[in-house]
Parts: C-alpha cells; sequence; structure tokens
C-alpha cells in the first residue's frame, strides 16, 4: 500500500479498540520470567558452549601478536577465536567501527578474540589468559581540544541558513551568544547485548538482541561473507535498547565464528563493564547558540552551531536539527562540524540529535526569555510557528506547541513560580520550577507485515518488527482487532523473527506509527480476501464486527472464511511525500520542579509534567510508559549522566552501572503526561506519530532552568552536578 | 483466567516445550563436569530448594546462584543485567530474604529455600504483585521486571517486619508504606525504560494504600 | 574468575587456621564486595573458607554497657536492631544508606568495614593501579579523581574508602575484635584498623594473614543528637561523594566523621575541638593536610557545608 495522500476515514477511526487502554498481551508472560530473552534460549538440539570476550587493553594501535596458548589449554576450553587470527572481515553497512577481524585497534574494549568453553565459568577464566602485545598509538580522545580540527561532515545537511543571520543579529535589538556543553552518554539498557549462534550447515541461526532485525541479517551476513538467506535472526523480546542495539554488535559475529569454530551452538554476552566502551553511545556535543530578538520577545535571527567527534568514517551529533523548525524568525542559520577523535564509536541514542540539541537550544531559551524580561512560556508561544521557519511555503502538517505549552502551564501551576531566581525556600530546599519545549521529528520507514486468519477465527500477525518495551505487541494486536472486527485476545502477534515481512523496526520513534501501518495495510489485505471468499462484493461496504462480517441484512462469521483453509495476505505500507510536502514532528512540553539542597547543592526532582502533542495515541498506557520512561532518561542526562572521558589513555573511565548513575527509583516522582486529543492523517493511515523520544527531548533542559529559579545559578555543562552549583549557594556557615 | 495475551506468540508453546527438554541438557552438562573438566575440589555437590522443588546439582565452586538458577536448572526468569550487583534484575528470595543472586556462589546456598519470580505465580494464575505490575504497566522491556517484583515482595515484608529505611523519619516508630519508602527501598531495583512511577502505584495498591 | 576449592568452616578458630595454613586462601562472609572482584580477577584468591556458618551473628550487650556486634550481623539487622536504633542511631543511619536493600541483607558487619575501594582505575584491569598491581602506577592522579581522596592520600594512591556504616563506627570509636590463626584475639581500634595508602596502597589494613573478624564492639552509647549525613549525585544506590557522622551535645562539642574523602574514615579528635565554633573551624583543621586534585577540590567546600548543616540539624 502506498501512502501518498493523506489518510480518509478509515476502520482505524472507530477507535474500538485502537486508542484504548489495553494492557500489554504480553505482560502475563513478562512479569513471571517466561518471557525469553536473547541467551536464554534452550533447544533440544545439543547443548550449548559459552563465548567470552576479550576486549582490547588500548584505545588505538596494533596487535603485534597474541598468545592464547594458556587460553587454549585451560580446562574446558573448545576455541578461541583472535582477530588477528582471522584476517580482516568486511563491515557491516551500519557499523563505523569494526566489531571484530584485523589487527588495527580503533577503539578501548573493542573485540580481540572470543573464548569458547564448556561452561561460562571456563570461559571467563579463560579469556583472562589470553597475553596480548600491543604497538600502542596517540590517538584523539578530547573534544574540547579537538574542536578547532573539526570539518564539514561529507553527508547530510551540514549547514542550513535562511535570511540573513549575521546582519540580523548585528542589528537585534537584545542579543544572547552562549556556548553549552553535553557529554557522552550511554544507552545502558538493562539487558546487555548477546547472543547465541547455531549452524547447521552453511545455515546459521541467531537468537539475539536486535532493535532492527533486517539491519543485523544483512549486515551479519556481509560481515561473515555468507549469503543474507542463510541467516535466520530471532529476536522476538528485547530488554532495551534506545538506539544501542539499532546496528549489529560484536556478541553476534562472535558467537557465529565461534559456534563455527567449536562446531557448537555458542553463546556470548557482552559483561556489563564492556558495554560502555565496547559498543556505541551518544556522542557528546558542544553547542553555540545566538538568538536576537525584538525587545517585543519576537525572535528575529537564532543560530544554532554543534561540534561533536567520532572515529573515521563516522557522523556527527545533528544536534541542531530542532533548531531549524521549532521556533520562527526570519534570518537563521545551523552548523554541524564533525572532529575525529579515538573514543568508541558514537552513533544514535533515544532521540539523536534532538535529545543533546534540546538540552541546549532550551536552556538558551529560558536565558534569552529571561534576558527579555519575559516569562518563558509567553517567550516560546509568541515565536511559535505554523510552518518551516526555512520554507514558509511548507507547512507542519499539524502543530500544537502552543497547546501543549498552555495546558501543562495550566495543570503544573506555573503562575505560583518564583519570578525571581532563588526566590522560594522551604526549609533546607531551594525550590524552582522550569520548562521547556518538546520536540521530535517524526520519520516514516516502510513497513511489511503478513495476517493469517484461520478456521478458529483466531487473526496472527507475523513481522520483523520488534518489541523492546515499546508496546509493540499490544498495539499491532490492537490494529489488527480493530480491522477485523475482533477481540484483542482472538489476535496473536509474533515479531522479530528474518522469516517474517521485513518492519521498519524500533527506532527514531517510528516503530509504533509505522509497523502498525505496515499491519493495517495487510489487513486491508485480508479483508479483501474475506470478502472475496464469502462472495460480497466489495470490501468498502463492509463491516467488521463482532468477529463477523455485514453487509446491510447479510452477516456472516468472519471465521468462516477460512473455513476450508486459513486465509494469508502481506502486504507494505510505503510512504509517498507528504513528509517532504509537509513538515511532520511531535510536539510536548515539560514542566519540572525542582528542590536543590541548600548546602550541599544536590538536586531531587519534586513533580514532572509532560504534555505531547503526536498524533493518534494507539494506547494510552503504553504510551504513557514511553513518555515517563523517557522523562526519566532526561533526569538522569540532566543530573548524573556522563561517561567520563579519560583524555590521556581515551575510555570511558565510568564503564559500569555503580559508576555511570542512571536514575533510581529515588529519583523520580510520581509523573504526570497528559495527551492532546489529535490525529495526524498526513502521517499514515493510523494517523498516528511518534511518541518514545518525544518524551526525553527538552527533558533535561527544563530541569536545568527549574535549577536555575531555584537557586540563580545557570549551568551550562551538562549533567548538572553539585559541584558546579555550590560555590553560587547561599553562604550556610 | 485467561490472560489477553495467551494466543499472543503460539510459539510460546514450543518455549514450554523446549523447557521440558533441557533436564536432558542440564544432566549432560553435570556429567561434563564430573568426569572431565574441574578437579574434585573445585566443584562442590549442593542441594537447595527452589520454588518449592529439591534440586541437586554438582556445581564448579565459582557458580553464582545466578547462574545456577540460569543456566543449570533453566530458571530463566531471573536476570543478569550487570553481574556486579549494580542493577538488582537477578534479585530473588533467599530464605525469603532478597538478595542479588549475582554476588552469591551457588555453594553458599545449601540447604536453603530459594524462590525465584517463575515461584511466585504463572500466566493464568499470577501472584497478586504480577498481576498489579500488568494492570499498572510497571515495565516496558521488561528485563528489570522479574527483579522488580521479587524485591517488592520482599520489600513489603522487611516493612511488615519494622525494618527502617534511609527515608525513615523516626527510627523508633512503626515502618510504614509511603511512595518515599517504596522508592527509596526500591532503589537496588534500576529500570531503564524508567517504569518507577508506575512501579510505585503498583506496589503501593498491593501494599493496601493510595498513592 | 580463576578457579579455587571451598570449604565451610564451622569454627572460629578450624577458620583462622585454615585460612594462615593455605595459600591463597580468603574468608567468604556476604561476599558482595569479594564476588565483584573475584569476577573481574581483581581478587584472585585460590581458596575460599566461608565462614557464614561461624554463628557469630549475634548482638549482645557487653559489661561495659555496649554491644558486642557478632562479625557476621548482616547490614540489614544490624540496622534494624533496637538498641542501634535507639542507642546508636548514627551507626542505624549509614547503614541505611548504605548499598541497596538487597546488598545489605548479605552484606556484613566485617565485610563493610574490609570492603575496598570503588576508585574505577582499580576495578579496571587493564590499567596501572598501584592498589591492585603495586609499582604499575597510579592512573587517578591524572585521571578521572571526581569521587576519590582529597586527605590521608600520597603519590601512590588517592583512592577513597567507600564505607558509609565504617564512618559511623569510626565516629563511636568502635573496637574490632579478631582471632588470629594461632588461636590468640586481639583488639583493634577502628581508628587503628585501616592504614593509609604512602607508598604501599595494597596494603590497606592491619590484619595478618589468617586474622579473622570476629566481632565488633561499641563503647557504651553517647547521648546527644545522632546524625549521618549522605552527599551523593542520586538520590540513593551510590556511593557518598562526602558523608558526616556525628553526635552532637546539645553545648555544641560531640564527635565527627566523615566518609568519601580518605582512604579510611577521616576523623581528627584536634578538629572535632572546634565543633563549638562552627563548620568552617572544624573543616580548616580536618582538611588542613588536603591535597585535592581539580577535579574532587569542590569536596573541600561541600565537607564544610554539609557539616553546617549538620550542625544546624543538631541545633534542631
Amino acid at each position: 500500500m502506498r501512502f501518498d495522500t493523506p489518510a480518509m476515514t478509515n476502520p482505524i477511526d472507530q477507535g474500538k479498540v485502537v486508542g484504548q487502554r489495553i494492557h500489554r498481551i504480553d505482560g502475563p508472560l513478562k512479569t513471571t520470567g517466561r518471557a525469553v530473552y536473547a541467551y536464554e534460549w534452550h533447544d533440544s538440539n545439543g547443548r550449548y558452549v559459552y563465548g567470552y570476550i576479550v576486549g582490547s587493553a588500548i584505545a588505538k594501535g596494533r596487535i603485534r601478536s597474541m598468545d592464547v596458548s594458556a587460553a587454549r589449554n585451560a580446562p574446558g576450553v573448545l576455541a578461541v577465536v583472535t582477530s588477528d587470527g582471522i584476517g580482516d572481515l568486511k563491515k557491516g553497512k551500519y557499523n563505523t567501527a569494526k566489531l571484530f577481524g584485523g589487527t588495527e585497534i580503533q577503539h578501548y574494549h573493542q573485540a580481540i578474540a572470543v573464548v569458547v568453553a564448556e561452561t561460562f565459568e571456563e570461559a571467563r577464566a579463560a579469556a583472562a589468559l589470553v597475553k596480548v602485545d600491543y604497538a600502542e598509538e596517540k590517538g584523539a580522545f578530547d573534544l574540547e581540544a579537538a574542536k578547532d580540527t573539526a570539518v564539514k561532515p561529507e553527508e547530510g545537511e551540514p549547514d542550513s541558513a535562511a535570511g540573513d543571520f549575521d546582519a540580523a543579529f548585528e542589528t537585534a535589538a537584545v542579543k544572547f551568544d552562549q556556548t553549552y556543553t553535553t557529554p557522552d552518554q550511554s544507552h545502558a539498557m538493562m539487558e546487555p547485548h548477546a547472543s547465541i549462534a547455531a549452524w547447521n550447515g552453511d545455515e546459521l541461526t541467531v537468537w539475539t538482541s536486535s532493535q532492527m532485525i533486517d539491519w543485523w541479517r544483512t549486515d551479519l551476513a556481509t560481515t561473515l561473507g555468507i549469503d543474507k538467506e542463510k541467516v535466520h535472526i530471532m529476536s522476538p523480546f528485547i530488554g532495551g535498547g534506545f538506539g544501542c542495539k539499532l546496528f549489529l554488535r560484536a556478541d553476534a559475529v562472535l558467537a557465529a565464528l565461534a559456534a563455527r569454530e567449536a562446531k557448537r551452538p555458542v553463546k556470548v554476552a557482552l559483561p556489563r563493564p564492556f558495554l560502555m566502551n565496547n559498543t556505541t553511545h551518544r556522542p557528546a556535543t558542544i553547542q553555540r547558540i545566538r538568538i536576537g530578538a525584538e525587545r517585543d520577545g519576537r525572535i528575529t535571527a537564532i543560530a544554532h552551531e554543534s561540534w561533536s567527534g567520532d572515529l573515521p568514517g563516522g557522523g556527527p551529533e545533528v544536534a541542531v536539527q530542532q533548531t531549524r523548525l521549532l521556533y520562527a524568525g526570519a534570518n537563521r542559520m545551523t552548523a554541524t562540524r564533525l572532529a575525529t577523535l579515538d573514543l568508541p564509536e558514537g552513533n544514535a541514542m533515544r532521540a539523536p540529535g534532538e535529545a543533546p540539541g534540546m538540552m541546549a537550544l532550551e536552556i538558551a531559551i529560558d536565558e534569552m526569555a529571561e534576558r527579555l524580561g519575559r516569562d518563558p512560556v509567553d517567550f516560546r508561544i509568541i515565536n511559535d510557528t505554523q510552518v518551516d521557519p526555512e520554507k514558509p511555503e511548507r507547512p507542519f502538517s499539524h502543530r500544537n506547541l502552543v497547546g501543549c505549552l498552555r495546558t501543562g502551564a495550566e495543570r503544573f501551576g506555573w503562575q505560583d513560580r518564583s519570578k525571581q531566581p532563588g526566590g522560594r525556600r522551604e526549609g533546607n530546599w531551594l525550590v524552582g520550577m522550569g520548562v521547556a519545549s518538546a520536540f521530535r521529528n517524526n520519520l516514516l520507514v516502510p513497513s511489511g507485515a503478513r495476517v493469517r486468519l484461520d478456521r478458529e477465527g483466531i487473526v496472527t500477525v507475523e513481522t520483523d518488527m520488534t518489541d523492546i518495551g515499546t508496546g509493540s505487541y499490544t498495539i499491532i494486536a490492537q490494529t489488527a482487532a480493530e480491522m477485523l472486527g475482533v477481540p484483542v485476545d482472538k489476535v496473536a502477534v509474533s515479531l522479530g523473527d528474518s522469516r517474517f515481512p521485513v518492519s521498519s523496526g524500533s527506532g527514531g520513534q517510528f516503530g509504533g506509527n509505522c509497523s502498525t501501518a505496515g499491519v493495517y495495510a495487510a489487513c486491508v489485505k485480508l479483508r479483501e480476501a474475506v470478502a472475496q471468499k464469502l462472495g460480497f462484493n466489495s470490501p468498502d461496504e463492509l463491516t467488521f464486527s463482532g468477529g463477523e462480517v455485514r453487509a446491510g441484512d447479510r452477516r456472516m462469521p468472519l471465521a468462516q472464511a477460512a473455513s476450508d483453509e486459513a486465509l494469508v495476505a502481506e502486504d507494505r505500507i510505503e510512504f509517498g511525500d507528504l513528509d517532504k510536502t509537509h513538515q511532520q514532528s511531535t510536539f510536548g512540553a515539560h514542566f519540572v520542579e525542582v528542590g536543590v539542597d541548600v548546602a550541599t547543592g544536590e538536586t531531587r526532582i519534586r513533580r514532572m509534567l509532560a504534555v505531547c502533542g503526536a498524533g493518534r495515541i494507539l494506547n494510552p498506557i503504553t504510551a504513557r510508559s514511553q513518555v515517563i520512561g523517557a522523562m526519566t532518561m532526561g533526569v538522569g542526562g540532566a543530573l548524573s549522566e556522563e561517561l567520563v572521558v579519560d583524555t590521556e589513555r581515551g575510555f570511558f573511565v565510568n564503564h559500569d552501572l555503580a559508576a555511570y548513575e542512571v536514575p533510581v527509583h529515588a529519583d523520580i516522582p510520581h509523573q504526570e503526561v497528559i495527551f492532546l486529543d489529535e490525529s495526524d492523517p498526513m502521517s499514515s493511515p493510523m494517523k498516528a506519530k511518534g511518541i518514545a523520544e518525544l518524551g526525553l527531548c527538552g527533558v533535561a533542559a527544563a530541569v536545568a532552568n527549574a535549577i536555575y529559579n531555584a537557586t540563580g545559578v545557570r549551568v551550562r555543562k551538562y549533567p548538572i552536578t553539585l559541584d558546579k552549583l555550590i560555590n553560587g549557594l547561599p553562604e550556610v556557615s | 483466567m485467561q490472560s489477553p495475551g495467551a494466543l499472543e506468540i503460539s510459539r510460546r508453546d514450543l518455549l514450554v516445550a523446549s523447557a521440558a527438554t533441557v533436564t536432558v541438557a542440564s544432566t549432560a552438562s553435570l556429567s561434563h563436569f564430573q568426569t572431565s573438566t574441574a578437579a574434585a575440589s573445585q566443584s562442590t555437590k549442593i542441594s537447595f530448594t527452589v520454588n518449592g522443588e529439591r534440586r541437586e546439582l554438582q556445581l564448579d565452586n565459582r557458580t553464582t546462584l545466578l547462574d545456577a538458577l540460569r543456566e543449570h536448572l533453566h530458571l530463566t526468569g531471573t536476570k543478569k543485567g550487570c553481574d556486579h550487583g549494580q542493577c538488582g534484575a537477578c534479585t530473588v528470595l533467599a530464605d525469603g530474604r532478597r538478595v542479588n543472586a549475582c554476588l552469591t556462589l551457588a555453594v553458599m546456598h545449601e540447604g536453603e529455600d530459594i524462590t525465584t519470580i517463575e515461584g511466585l505465580g504463572q500466566p493464568g494464575s499470577l501472584h497478586p504483585m504480577q498481576a498489579a505490575f500488568v494492570e499498572h504497566d510497571g515495565f516496558q522491556c521488561g528485563y528489570c521486571t522479574p527483579g522488580q517484583i521479587c524485591s517488592s515482595v520482599a520489600m513489603l515484608e522487611e516493612i511488615k517486619a519494622n525494618i527502617p529505611s534511609h527515608v525513615t523519619g523516626d527510627l523508633l516508630a512503626p515502618a510504614e508504606v509511603t511512595p518515599a519508602e517504596i522508592r527509596e527501598r526500591m532503589s537496588g531495583n534500576i529500570c531503564r525504560c524508567g517504569a518507577y512511577s508506575n512501579i510505585v502505584e503498583a506496589i503501593t495498591e498491593i501494599a493496601g494504600r493510595k498513592a | 574468575m580463576r578457579a579455587f576449592s571451598y570449604e565451610r568452616a564451622s569454627t572460629i578458630e578450624a577458620a583462622a587456621k585454615a585460612a594462615a595454613s593455605t595459600d591463597g586462601a580468603k574468608f567468604i562472609a556476604g561476599g558482595t564486595n569479594l564476588l565483584d572482584l573475584m569476577k573481574l580477577e581483581i581478587e584472585t584468591p585460590t581458596h575460599l573458607i566461608d565462614v557464614n556458618r561461624l554463628g557469630v551473628d549475634r548482638i549482645e550487650p557487653t559489661p561495659e554497657g555496649g554491644l558486642r556486634i557478632g562479625a557476621l550481623v548482616r547490614n540489614t539487622d544490624l540496622a534494624a536492631d533496637e538498641r542501634i536504633r535507639r542507642d546508636y542511631a548514627v551507626l542505624a543511619r549509614a547503614l541505611l544508606a548504605g548499598a541497596s536493600g538487597q546488598l545489605r541483607n548479605r552484606a556484613t558487619t566485617a565485610g563493610n568495614l574490609l570492603q575496598r575501594t570503588r576508585c574505577p582505575y582499580f576495578y579496571d584491569t587493564s590499567q596501572p593501579c598501584n592498589k591492585r598491581q603495586p609499582g604499575s602506577g597510579c592512573s587517578a592522579l591524572s585521571g578521572f579523581s571526581r569521587q576519590l581522596a582529597v586527605v590521608g592520600v600520597s603519590d601512590a594512591c588517592i583512592a577513597n574508602h567507600p564505607s558509609d556504616m565504617a564512618v559511623a563506627m569510626r565516629a563511636l570509636d568502635a573496637i574490632v575484635e579478631t582471632v588470629r590463626s594461632d588461636g590468640t584475639t586481639r583488639s583493634v581500634p577502628i581508628a587503628d584498623l585501616h592504614r593509609l595508602p604512602g607508598d604501599t596502597p595494597h596494603i590497606e589494613h592491619v590484619l595478618e594473614r589468617g586474622e579473622l573478624i570476629t566481632a565488633v564492639v561499641l563503647p557504651k552509647p553517647l547521648s546527644g543528637k545522632h546524625i549521618y549525613r549522605k552527599v551523593r549525585d542520586r538520590a540513593s544506590y551510590a556511593f557518598a561523594l562526602v558523608s558526616i557522622a556525628a553526635v552532637v551535645l546539645p553545648d555544641g562539642t560531640g564527635r565527627v566523621a566523615v566518609g568519601g574523602i580518605a582512604p579510611k574514615p577521616w576523623r581528627d579528635e584536634a578538629a572535632e575541638r572546634e565543633l563549638p565554633n562552627g563548620a568552617r573551624a572544624v573543616t580548616a583543621k580536618l582538611l588542613a593536610n588536603a591535597r585535592p586534585t581539580e577535579q574532587n577540590a569542590f569536596k573541600m567546600a561541600l565537607v564544610e557545608r554539609t557539616l553546617s548543616a549538620v550542625l544546624a540539624e543538631a541545633r534542631g
């Protein structure tokens, strides 16, 4: 199905199932420990053996030699596969750094060997016996130091401009110019990367933890130099990803190579202390923002420049993205620059671009509002735009940022915010409120599905879509139930298997809208097949409801269409140019109240509210969970999360979950989420848009702004830890 | 009660079926131990009760309680998130107390009574806490969930036993169930999906108070 | 983790003897720190002596009016004990500020005292660390040191001691009771238990090979306000940047021990005498010989500010 004209009224609009509060259909499995994740597959085909990774102890250089004799002779060891022994392997399309193979070391903890043994304990012990002789080379590890060497990236749109920024900024009545930094961040999902690989002749089956089945399948085949058709990927349950499982990772490659060498199925999981340097991370940024405005608050000039680093061949963090679209202003420019760094590979983490971009921009907007003597909510409203500010002929498909801000301000009690920073104290707490806009683009990615109706009236959906905690199982079941007029418990959903039609996968907050649209397309075909089978003229006149198919007086059980044999339909949603003619984005507003301990500078979150305008909400329960989870991650980004770079030795020092502090229960208060009642016919037949990343974009800045409101201390370097605050707090002695 | 997801993934039946076959595989792994690798002194025979069932294993001394459950008994509901006591995904009950199964050796639990998530309830007959997690959507990816649930069940018992916490105002007053108490006491269970707000509501419901 | 043999000791004497007579032996109690380090091969015992069933898990009154805490009393049970809550609240508070419910259920009184630093370079076996590998160098001095010690440090090591409990024990002048492998016993004041790094940061305490902590004795209760204040980035389940254990009398005198800033719980009786003169006076003496790095210099101000808050709380 090609989606190239705005959606008309369709069966989804009934809203009998889609849009309803339906509990996760995979809930009973997950809460009882019966959902089976990658490392947990057990099979009667024979016992698995264990692979354990060896990672590079240097950040950059070459392996002169490896001595694996002690490891090979250790108890239980079946095989040792080394990167210098295996020679150069091809690199997958989506990876920047090589996952394995060759003698060149590109980053710390890059995989250089895998040791296979009968048991986990034996493999782990033997891995420690591998001796490596390195030729270490100097590398560049410090973004600040490398900033001046940054270049304009060759791909993408590194520069944008409209009007004449320089002139307008020069002559603006009120000017603002500040620089912000955001640190490297780690996805830190709870399930470490893990794979089990089993060869059957030249066919390979890999149970793994992947957000994008087809990308993994393709890149694994490329890396191993085998035919993609010979690779079977299974990933029905994924213990979180946040972007870290978008692209093929070392565990799958190592498991496959180890299994081939050991001639046994092999399990490999990345140990937690390896994750942060072995895999990918959100790159640090330096961002300069300049804003010029009239005294009445209207922005006349806005510029956003961002610097980040990555390994050779990698890409920049596109932190300026939202600034091209979020606020009005006739004169504007953005620039993205990329430095070469020899740190581990920088890549997508939840809301790449906007997440760090909004961390900076939404502080800048707060600072500018103050400079103008404007309320930060009003300042944002004044500068709303309904068209792409770079191309005014191009409207937003739907945009109600103003509604988000107004609703939020009212619900949060924004009028009670102290106008004077540091003006509200409750006991030992300095209390402040902050606001930020939320913004994330809505991306459209083709997605396929297969739907089968059997004689019991059970509808089975198969797609290689993944559920990384987003609720895919549930919203896909709801979509099929709505389309075919059956209750959700008559729908079976099978995901994460490369034998199923290729879907959008989970990433860029496109999975919910796009994968259900793919299921919609397949269901439309199935409805046609049902109509034909039951002898109705046209599916358009039919009503699918209550397990029946009706046209006029005529009604028949849906299952009857499959009484001889199951009916199967497969289709795929493909998108035309509605995202070119219209700017498709999602909007929101974050409100946060913090307390800052007047003596110690510890910041604790007291209240949080998000208001989101993101098209049709397919399931208010799972959508809300996505948003509160993103808000939680935003709190981490604001207050504690930073991969600390050792700029001499070239690695992330705090590489475990004790040293890289993500929020815990005690950091998070009750969270409120409000969804504006919207639907966006430009986005898909589902009229839904992304929500999972929107919830993150702006949160950290709202926290930062609340801290400023509480203390009068403006911190422009994330995370906002107490050491950056205490010198500005009142005397306590 | 038939769970709404009962039909989801017909493959699940397959999983259950394959779970039955693992006993065989497990036994194979034991004989491997006894005959080939480890010297006798480096493995120990232990017996304990897991979810009410007596289990005997000959284990490499290095085997953590977590790996004994996951790799030897194939009770994979208990998760390995960090293997270093930094996340709580491996929380199980040992003689009724919640512990990180990753930071304790199986051999240290001789004769003990271990309860894992599989022992609390199952699809179709959920433990009230499991049902409350479903009801309040107290999870997303599900990987920390068994640990959160085991932890919360034991945590409420700790409050009942009048064990204080960091946020308890008066150390001499009876421990109370409040959202602040729940948050502090559950802080050893990290949820990167960020379901905390919902988890606290689920636990509060079971504790019999309104959040 | 390297292979090791394992035994369950049934008496204290047998445990101590076994440890002294077996090369590479270590005691294991809660295991929450030891196993963590063994997985990374930072600790590589060849024999583990499980002391969990020695029966030294009770809290009993002493003739002097104090309490003797068995070495194996779990952190949870110690914090929950009525007498500790009533008479040694600073200790109960310190325990409850540490780790998580799960870890406190396993961690023991003796093990808590002997836990090792959380310095990230100590934890990364690919990096130089004098504590882990004597003579290899200290990566933290020029690296990431925000969490680490500012006082009591040396050119060889700036690691800090991670315990909360030990800080309160230091304020209370607890006594550590041990048994040596030859069966003799001794009492070590907690002030003398931990060593400063000097040139030998790998030697962290004064216990001999095979010497087993059997109990920690608290002197009779101190009147005054008991306060433990832990400052950290996240609200729970995190190690202290700075912590303060204080017992303050109405006249403003009292005791103060500080955590998070030194290789051992940090207390200075001369600084303590300045308590009536306020936090600034105390801190000036307490940190007089501090050698902070650029990254952890904030702890200097943080100690003073936190102590100031503690004293304000004590005044009520």
